[in-house]
């Protein structure tokens, strides 16, 4: 896995996972409100990016069914489609 | 003597062969007494030749029955020989006449009830959990998200259809389907193969790498399912480095894959459900987060401002903050000329105290002091110590000289009287003075004559006496 704390990967590239507890880590933080007022400025665009990062991974729910073709001696080649029904 | 060798006598019946004759009767009478038979014993030992062919023995308590697969006829065998396991082999028997062998030839190879079959899975499970590939520290956590689904299953029939279903109903992903045979002969070396594929795409290659496999295959019997006991299949899911899910049978159903995966799903269903979380639930958990950082926020600067307001209603007006000090400049500032008059007098009444002891007869003093000083120093300094020195020294060379020269002369006297001493000394030690008693000294020339033979031989004769020479004729 990579070495890089959660604070040092740009928003854009985090997994679901860790934009989702991210923005958990904000909102707890703003609710506890004992953060300065500068700071909870910055944490809350923080917040927003995160939110707007788990909303596109979730519109991004994308299926595409492929069936892997293979040669004669099983290698993969490719994919097809597939249609399961 | 007849006796010795074969002599054929007539009326013998006994039939006679050649041993490559009796060798194919042999052979054809087996073949044709057993045709296609069953025969029931455990596995021995199992020998693989290099060229694919296969060698084992069947053996009961008694005896032993060797068995060949050829090389094309192994991929038909559902169970291949193991050591140890109870089958029922079926095929021909036969004679291998260059060896007087008879051996049977094994198309099929079929385990001998579920009992047999369910000791070599045990076994196959002992050896496994003994390397370590059951240990829950090997178990890889399922990514929560992943974005392609590999999934190794049949892609025809209902298994593929149900996880796709439930992956659509919950977050609908990428998925491949790497097709294998679920059952049969074939089915546990694709399965593997099929694992062992997926885990060799490169994440950005022209295939893109699965972040989760789901290896699946809908309920059967034990035989149906047989393919997913095989060591082979259970080393590929332990080796896999891309988190694992199986999903083999029913829930009543666990095959040797489900203790290597990384979760073993009770149904294919399940699977899916494992696979991906609910993208509604977590819309809707986004959307709630959302609300509360925008509450969380706007109640943040709320609190500040009412913080402020309070803060405020307790700061006091500008003026009550200056009146104190405006009253001490007050006090102070009329205390300022009447500290400058005191200050100067102060100083003035210093100042006299200080020039009264300054008067010209202290320094006066002084001078006369040091003056005197310097008379009675002056009155000791004379030159009268340093003539007297001059004298002194002056007699001191005087005596000196004379002492020297009384010396000098003293010592010419003394040689000169040892040296009149000596001259007389040597005059008395002379042969001149012999001469003056008479004697007399006689010379050839320069040689001194001192015989009458050398007077006799001498050409001149000088005779020395005290008061001279006389020179003698030679005798001629």
């Amino acid at each position: 896995m990579t070495t890089q704390t959660p604070a040092q990967i740009p928003v854009e590239e985090m997994s679901f996972e860790l934009a989702m507890r991210e923005l958990e880590g904000v909102v707890d933080q703003l609710e506890r409100g004992d953060v300065a007022l500068d700071a909870s400025i910055a944490l809350y665009e923080r917040g927003a990016a995160l939110k707007k990062r788990c909303e596109d991974e979730l519109k991004r729910a994308e299926e595409k069914v492929a069936a892997i073709t293979l040669d004669a001696n099983g290698a993969a080649t490719g994919t097809a489609p597939l249609d399961a029904g | 003597m007849s006796d010795l060798f074969d002599d054929p006598a007539p009326g013998q019946n006994t039939p006679e062969f050649t041993v490559s004759e009796i060798s194919g009767e042999v052979k054809r009478t087996l073949e044709g007494t057993f045709g296609r038979i069953r025969v029931k014993g455990e596995v021995g030992r199992v020998f693989k030749a290099r060229s694919g062919h296969l060698y084992y023995d069947v053996k009961d308590d008694r005896s032993v029955l060797a068995c060949t697969t050829w090389k094309g006829q192994v991929s038909g065998l559902s169970v291949v020989p193991e050591e140890g396991l109870e089958v029922v082999v079926t095929g021909r028997l036969t004679a291998f006449g260059a060896q007087s062998k008879y051996n049977m030839n094994v198309e099929e190879v079929a385990v001998a009830g579920q009992g047999a079959l369910m000791a070599l899975l045990e076994k196959r499970k002992k050896q496994l959990e003994a390397e370590g590939l059951f240990d829950a520290a090997r178990k890889q956590p399922l990514p929560y998200l992943p974005r392609f689904i590999g999934v190794v299953t049949s892609p025809s029939g209902a298994v593929i259809r149900d996880i796709l279903h439930r992956l659509r109903d919950r977050f609908p992903r990428k998925v491949m389907v790497w097709p294998v045979a679920v059952q049969g002969a074939n089915c546990a070396a694709e399965v593997a193969r099929a694992i062992d594929g997926f885990n060799q795409f490169t994440p950005g290659g022209a295939l893109p790498r699965p972040d989760l496999i789901i290896v699946a295959r809908g309920g059967g019997s034990v035989e149906d399912l047989w393919g997913f006991n095989e060591e082979v299949v259970a080393r590929a899911a332990a080796a896999s480095q891309i988190p694992l899910i199986s999903a083999v049978g029913h829930e009543t159903d666990t095959t040797l894959i489900d203790f290597v995966s990384d979760m073993r799903a009770p149904t294919p269903t399940a699977a899916a459900e494992l696979a991906v979380p609910v993208r509604l639930d977590l819309l809707a958990w986004t959307g709630e987060q959302g609300a509360r950082l925008s509450r969380a926020a706007s109640q943040t600067i709320d609190q500040r401002r009412q913080r402020l307001r309070d803060l405020s209603r307790a700061l006091p007006k500008p003026d009550t903050l200056l009146e104190t000090p405006r009253q001490r400049l007050d006090r102070t500032a009329d205390r300022l000329p009447q500290a400058l008059i005191k200050g100067v007098q102060n100083r003035k009444v210093q100042l006299a105290e200080t020039a009264a002891s300054l008067r010209p007869s202290s320094l006066r003093q002084l001078v006369k002091g040091r003056s005197e000083k310097l008379d009675s120093i002056s009155a000791r300094l004379t030159l009268r110590p340093v003539l007297r020195e001059i004298t002194t020294q002056k007699d001191r060379l005087g005596a000196l000289t004379q002492r020297l020269e009384t010396a000098q002369n003293a010592r010419v006297d003394r040689q000169r009287q040892q040296l009149d001493a000596a001259g007389r000394q040597l005059e008395i030690l002379s042969y001149r003075a012999t001469l003056a008693r008479g004697y007399a000294v006689v010379r050839d020339g320069d040689q001194l004559v001192t015989s009458k033979v050398a007077a006799a031989n001498a050409t001149s004769l000088e005779i020395e006496f005290a008061d001279g020479s006389y020179q003698a004729a030679s005798k001629g």
